[in-house]
């Protein structure tokens, strides 16, 4: 498989221009995740108002799939319910795993993402940021990590 | 022949070293990775195998395979005899004698071994254990749990920047309460050979016991136990063209024959009964159960193979290597080199500005290039230069002068898709 098609254009600009890149302040949920076998480290912070994500918003270091990866999530679950968020998680992971995606679920911009799973050393990079958002969300206060 | 048709020919320049003829030992070598020659340049995370390593193993298990220092038949005794004979092979590699070689699974298991069996007989609350920044996890976490045993303490002697001890730092740390210096002979990540002989004369006049983490030495340094006057050296037999599981602990024969076990089980003990158990001599003392035998004759086979291309030969080569390496990648704007200590072994850290090493290391995985992204279980190391990590390319005696351009132009292939 052709390098390009893990790093898409698309990727390429949000890794080096991620989106919501910043902290929230007073977020509702927030937590720190890390991958102790690379070093990358992200910390997600969201705002939910009556079962909404109003903002997401992250910071940390990381390679660029997984800066790109979370750039592309804080733009995807904004303005989502934590039900289609739940949903989206699922469908990504699916994705960058090589298993079916759900039919009903859309994934947009994030489909950018699908070269990951030609490469299983990287799914974790991809996945790092949606498993720390989901944390935040169950409100689990020990930091997430990929091992 | 000029030096440009050596250097086809596969020759090394300064040696009469035929890398060409080495590489057809190692059958790994010789294969496609996405569809590109295989580039191996992860030498210090695990070295490629030669033929005469794996006829050891299918050799042993085709003909010999008996369990060791039991048996009144012939497999038994052809297993035992090349079993101790590894472990003869092994001692004069180090310059030892045979009984001071403890066969374990690795450096780790034989840092472990060093610590539980020995140190923690002679740690007390406040006694101190000095360690360096550039340590490999396995000679800081056993150190650790020994501390909280014995309620010890860890201090930590600091580096520069180019990644050297700073022996007046480390000398100065040294204390009355100082009972033990655990230090890597040659630092994984960055390549620094540390100077161990220095230390263990310091040690030496201040009743310190020292103990050097080999792992990464043993494949690119000449070692004499003697020489250095430690008291442990540890290494693993996979970073030294041997199998994986296999490792060895050196020890002071009046060291070890002071220990007390590290395990308990068969082949450790002269007698048992439910009362008492007498334990055996070193280095059977602490090698409970059945060891790994074919584990030990193939690193034997590789030890052999290393000293039969003869080690200053290797040592010249590697050089070579690094040195070309270091130039090539020094050549590309945007990449620094992370460890660059006058006395180096051919491993090259580096970052490239913009790129995190996990990218470059899939860019270069493409190109057929394999080397290590991360923070090459060095994490307090990669704290003190400020990274998450980085990307090394490490050497061994089978790498050419070719694949450092391979490695170069790779490199410039990332710099130019992330640009």
């Amino acid at each position: 498989m052709a390098l390009e098609n893990l790093y898409q254009q698309l990727i390429m600009d949000h890794g080096r221009r991620p989106r919501n890149f910043r902290a929230i302040e007073q977020p509702t949920h927030q937590l720190e995740g890390y991958n102790p076998l690379c070093g990358d480290r992200v910390t997600v912070y969201l705002k939910v108002e009556n079962g909404r994500v109003t903002d997401a918003a992250f910071q940390g270091v990381g390679c660029a799939i997984s800066t790109a990866s979370a750039s592309l999530m804080t733009e995807t679950i904004k303005g989502k319910t934590e039900a289609e968020v739940e949903q989206l998680f699922e469908a990504f992971h699916a994705m960058v795993t090589g298993k079916p995606v759900h039919p009903g679920v859309t994934l947009g911009k994030l489909s950018a993402l699908a070269g990951v799973a030609a490469y299983p050393v990287r799914v974790k990079c991809a996945t790092l940021p949606w498993h720390t958002m989901k944390g935040a969300l169950a409100g689990a206060g020990q930091p997430v990590t990929t091992e | 022949m000029s030096p440009q048709a050596a250097v086809a020919a596969g020759c090394s320049l300064s040696s009469g070293f035929n890398v060409s003829r080495v590489r057809g030992d190692f059958p790994a070598l010789d294969q496609l990775v996405h569809g590109r020659p295989l580039v191996y340049l992860d030498n210090a995370a695990t070295t490629q195998k030669p033929r005469v390593v794996l006829d050891a193993l299918f050799n042993f298990y085709t003909r010999d395979c008996a369990n060791v220092h039991r048996g009144v038949h012939e497999l038994s005794r052809r297993a035992t005899e090349a079993y101790e004979g590894a472990r003869r092979t092994v001692a004069r590699f180090l310059n030892a004698a045979p009984h001071e070689i403890v066969f374990t699974r690795g450096a780790t298991e034989a840092i472990n071994l060093a610590a539980q069996a020995f140190a923690r007989s002679i740690l007390r609350e406040g006694d101190e254990i000095l360690l360096t920044e550039l340590e490999h996890h396995s000679n800081i976490v056993p150190w650790q749990l020994l501390a909280e045993q014995t309620g010890a303490r860890l201090v930590v002697a600091p580096i520069n920047d180019r990644g050297e001890l700073l022996m007046e730092e480390l000398e100065r740390r040294l204390s009355p309460r100082t009972r033990l210096i655990a230090v890597a002979h040659v630092s994984n990540a960055l390549g620094t050979i540390n100077p161990v002989a220095e230390i263990c004369r310091m040690a030496r006049a201040r009743g310190i016991r020292v103990l050097v983490d080999g792992a990464q030495a043993a494949p690119h340094v000449r070692i004499d136990v003697r020489a250095l006057d430690c008291d442990f050296y540890a290494f693993s037999g996979h970073k030294l063209y041997g199998p994986t599981g296999i490792g060895v602990l050196y020890g002071k024969a009046e060291l070890l024959e002071r220990m007390p076990p590290y395990q308990g089980g068969g082949d450790m003990i002269r007698s048992v009964s439910f009362e008492k158990t007498l334990f055996n001599d070193p280095p059977y003392r602490f090698e409970a159960g059945t060891p790994h035998i074919a584990g030990a004759i193939g690193l034997a086979a590789a030890i052999e193979y290393l000293t039969g291309l003869g080690l200053d030969e290797i040592a010249r080569h590697e050089y070579e290597l690094l040195s070309a390496a270091t130039r090539a990648l020094s050549e590309i704007p945007g990449v620094r080199l992370v460890g660059t200590a006058s006395h180096k072994a051919a491993v090259l850290s580096f970052v490239l500005d913009g790129i995190h090493p996990h990218d470059v290391a899939t860019v270069l995985d493409h190109e057929g290039v394999a080397v290590r992204a991360g923070h090459h279980c060095a994490q307090p190391l990669m704290e003190r230069l400020g990274l998450p990590a980085t990307t090394r390319a490490s050497f061994a005696l089978y790498n050419t002068l070719e694949e450092v351009e391979v490695l170069a132009r790779a490199v410039r292939r990332a710099r130019e898709l992330f640009g």
